[in-house]
């Protein structure tokens, strides 16, 4: 006779009762054991082991990229290297594509002319759409076709776990899970990826400690802001190789304060409002697997622009003509843009930055990869005749609007610090499903970024600096 | 002699002989091949001395000491070693 | 619809580079355990017909210590793919034939994948597949993901299975006497409730386990619509035959 579900489920718990008190404490063990044993008598028998051929590197690269000596210094000057190898590698692509670009905008302005097309679709089409989507192109696809395939190698290699292994004590005592270095080195290609990768982090407190403090590790869209602005400002004194040299410095001393704010931020927060102890923990340390170089190097260079290009359209184009017909729409006699920025610049001014450099923060909220872009638009769209052609004229640029080197390192450290871009944020909420802790990924990263930012600015105003 | 698994130097050969943790942790390390009866290899210490990893079923597997330090083994002497 | 072949396997051990392979996606692979968190589908067609691939999360077991696990054996049980590759890392065999073995107490449908053949023949490991396959009662197939090794003999293997040219009689564990006992004695009382619905002896084992989580997915599974907590990705994909 059949049962209906109900009597099945009757009958389901009894049997799970029943079971229960036949359960004894080692059933576990004994069961575990049972199966690994199996597992070696079957694999005695059809596997065979050529002791000779395992590899000195097998076995004995642990020892030195772990190692008590050389474990942080490798780590340490492995960013270094792939941070100089992308600024180094970048410039000259960049320099190609500038120019292919205003080659083509040239074409394009005759183009307009020959057709007497209005002054206002011009506008929109070449110096909103046009410009910004192409300025995208030219500031991030050159050190992404860089660094990703030099990331994407050492992640094929099996490093990222060292890494994770050789940080574990500090994000111990930071009351953080140690797989939040595998999040955080996600992190410096996508925050967005970073927070669905998060997921391995298995307590549900150390998976939101890990969320929270994800985009204090600088993503895609930042790198090129961070590298641009080191090489102008902070390496100006230095021209060639020692300006690439100097601009690695100071992207590496940005990244390692990054990583400091997540190890701080990360301690506050087991401290209060995230507290407890640290979770049960283990961490799988695969065997290096010489990665396919060529293929990793040209499946991620094209995987990556073919990313950079599609966002270039999608985020930065409606928002390099938004940028634009801001700056062109006027009410009274100066444009919205200039309200807008005349209405920050207080307080920007307070934190070492400018009204514009904070309002392309906030115009930038869709994606960190056009802020500079949008900056650099507001700035000629109101009145500086500078003529950017090339990068080197963008320094100009910042000049005319009053830039020091302070105003560079607030930047740079803004970037570094504030909220998390847009589709950052609603993989937060996604994840968090909870409206709380995605304003607190909001509020906390932006209450420190304008907080270091500030005192920067007034210790070195007062000890007259600049 | 019964050491627990953070004791033990790198290289040493253990023969675990008890876990002293309960509930989920329990059964994850038991699943990673921390069983009794099994033999580990002391792997590699991180930098700063805490997580170490232990070769266990031809996998490497980094425990901080919360976790080494409860789990108990002997370390095998060399003959037996030699013999393996 | 479709049928279904789910990819299990321990962390890294190459299944989604095996799923791209198969299905002709992009889905992110790297030499670190647990790169996969969100759980894919895609397509395959064979010489014969196509089918649905699902990559798994990889798992050190399915006796539901974490949420991956219980994914990977909900996915198993509940929602019967017609068949299961369970993807080993031929460097540590030992490890993953654990896995393996669990799987073959919950499906006869099940076909062994030994990965990373290539790095296993660096090493100077030997693996004799007919030797195993006797051993194990399924069909085993070296292979190397990365460098398309062994993969047609794998796409045969799986037509074949489909069209049940090929019988399997997976290999069981045999537990101590105490314990086959306790599991014989709740067999015929689990078979009445679930008929030859699920694997009972898997069940019985799990029970003595006590097992709560297994518990309360069974008890959904009896009652009304099965819920699973898969949370799916699924692209859509052009179809990609392979010829050669
Ligand atoms: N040499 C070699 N490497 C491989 C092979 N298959 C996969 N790999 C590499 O092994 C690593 C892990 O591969 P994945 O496909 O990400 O492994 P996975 O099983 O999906 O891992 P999880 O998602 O973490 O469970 C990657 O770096 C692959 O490139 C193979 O057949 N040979
Ligand atoms: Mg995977």
């Amino acid at each position: 006779m059949e049962l209906n579900s109900s009597q099945k489920i009757a009958q389901l718990t009894d049997l799970y009762r029943q079971a229960a008190t036949q359960s004894t404490t080692t059933l576990r063990d004994e069961i575990v054991g049972k199966i690994y044993q199996t597992s070696q008598e079957l694999s005695e028998k059809s596997v065979n082991y050529d002791k000779r051929k395992t590899t000195w590197l097998d076995k004995n690269l642990d020892q030195i990229l772990t190692s008590k000596t050389f474990g942080f210094p490798i780590m340490l000057l492995m960013l270094g290297i792939v941070i100089y190898l992308t600024i180094a590698g970048a410039n000259y692509p960049g320099v190609a594509i500038a120019n292919l670009f205003s080659v083509v905008e040239g074409w394009l302005t005759s183009l307009f002319e020959w057709m007497h097309a209005p002054d206002w679709l011009y506008g929109i089409l070449i110096e909103g759409f046009y410009k910004g989507t192409s300025w995208v192109v030219t500031v991030m696809l050159p050190p992404m076709a860089i660094f990703f395939p030099m990331f994407a190698l050492l992640e094929n290699f099996g490093y990222l776990p060292r890494v994770a292994f050789n940080l574990d004590r500090f994000f111990k005592q930071s009351g953080a899970h140690g797989k939040q270095s595998l999040t955080m080195t996600m992190g410096f290609g996508c925050n967005a990826a970073a927070i669905m990768s998060s997921r391995i982090v298995e307590s549900p407190r150390e998976r939101m400690i890990a969320i929270l403090t994800n985009n204090f590790v600088p993503c895609n869209g930042r790198w090129p802001t961070l590298i641009l602005l080191a090489g102008l400002f902070m390496a100006a004194g230095f021209s060639g190789g020692m300006n690439t040299f100097i601009s690695a410095g100071v992207v590496v001393g940005i990244v390692l304060f990054g990583i400091a704010m997540t190890l701080f931020v990360s301690w506050s927060l087991s401290k209060t409002l995230l507290r407890g102890v640290p979770s049960h923990y283990t961490l799988e340390l695969p065997p290096y697997r010489k990665p396919k170089i060529w293929n990793t190097i040209i499946r991620a260079t094209l995987d990556k622009s073919v990313f950079v290009l599609k966002r270039a359209v999608v985020v930065a184009a409606p928002a390099s003509i938004i940028t634009w017909i801001l700056a062109n729409i006027n009410i009274g006699d100066t444009s919205i843009l200039q309200h807008f920025v005349g209405f920050l610049d207080p307080f920007a001014q307070s934190l070492g930055l400018d009204g514009f450099i904070l309002g392309a923060f906030i115009l930038g909220f869709p994606a960190n990869e056009i802020v500079l872009p949008i900056l650099l638009m507001g700035y000629l769209a109101t009145g500086s005749l500078v003529d950017v052609d090339s990068m080197n004229n963008i320094k100009d640029v910042f000049l005319a609007h009053g830039w020091t080197w302070l105003t560079a390192l607030n930047m740079m450290l803004f970037s570094l610090l504030h909220y998390p871009c847009g589709t950052t944020m609603l993989n937060i909420w996604k994840e968090t499903k909870s409206i709380k802790w995605t304003f607190a990924a909001f509020a906390i990263p932006t209450g420190i970024a304008i907080i270091t930012t500030f005192i920067i600015a007034q210790v070195v105003r007062a000890f007259g600096l600049v | 002699m019964q050491q627990t698994m953070d004791q033990f130097q790198v290289g040493d050969q253990i023969r675990i002989t008890k876990l002293e943790l309960d509930g989920v942790m329990r059964r994850r390390l038991l699943d990673l091949g921390f069983v009794p009866g099994v033999i580990v290899t002391v792997f590699q210490k991180s930098p700063l001395g805490d997580p170490i990893a232990y070769q266990v079923f031809q996998t490497i597997i980094a425990l901080r000491k919360e976790e080494s330090s409860l789990i108990y083994g002997e370390k095998i002497n060399e003959e037996v070693c030699i013999h393996e | 619809m479709n049928k279904r072949i789910a990819l299990a396997g321990n962390p890294n051990t190459g299944k989604s580079t095996l799923f791209n392979l198969l299905t002709g996606l992009k889905q992110h692979t790297g030499n670190w355990p647990g790169k996969t968190v969100a759980h894919a589908e895609g397509e395959l067609t064979t010489e014969k017909a196509t089918y649905q691939i699902i990559d798994l999360p990889g798992t050190y077991s399915l006796y539901s210590n974490s949420e991956d696990e219980e994914v990977a054996r909900n996915y198993i049980i509940f929602e019967k793919p017609a068949l299961t590759l369970v993807v080993l890392d031929a460097t540590s065999i030992e490890r993953n034939l654990n896995l393996a073995l669990q799987v073959m107490e919950m499906t006869s449908q099940v076909i062994v994948c030994i990965n990373l053949i290539d790095e296993a023949r660096r090493k100077g490991i030997e693996i004799d597949a007919k030797k195993m396959s006797e051993q194990l009662g399924v069909p085993v197939i070296l292979l190397s993901a990365r460098e398309k090794i062994g993969i047609i003999q794998l796409l045969k293997t799986i037509d074949n299975m489909m069209e049940r040219k090929i019988t399997t009689k997976p290999f069981q564990i045999a537990y101590s006497d105490e314990i086959e006992q306790k599991i014989k004695q709740l067999e015929p009382h689990i078979k009445k409730v679930f008929g030859d619905d699920l694997p009972t002896r898997w069940i019985a084992l799990r029970l003595l386990d006590n097992d709560q989580s297994l518990f309360d997915e069974l008890k959904s599974y009896l009652g009304q619509d099965k819920q699973t907590s898969i949370e799916k990705v699924i692209y859509s994909n052009k179809e990609r035959s392979y010829g050669a």
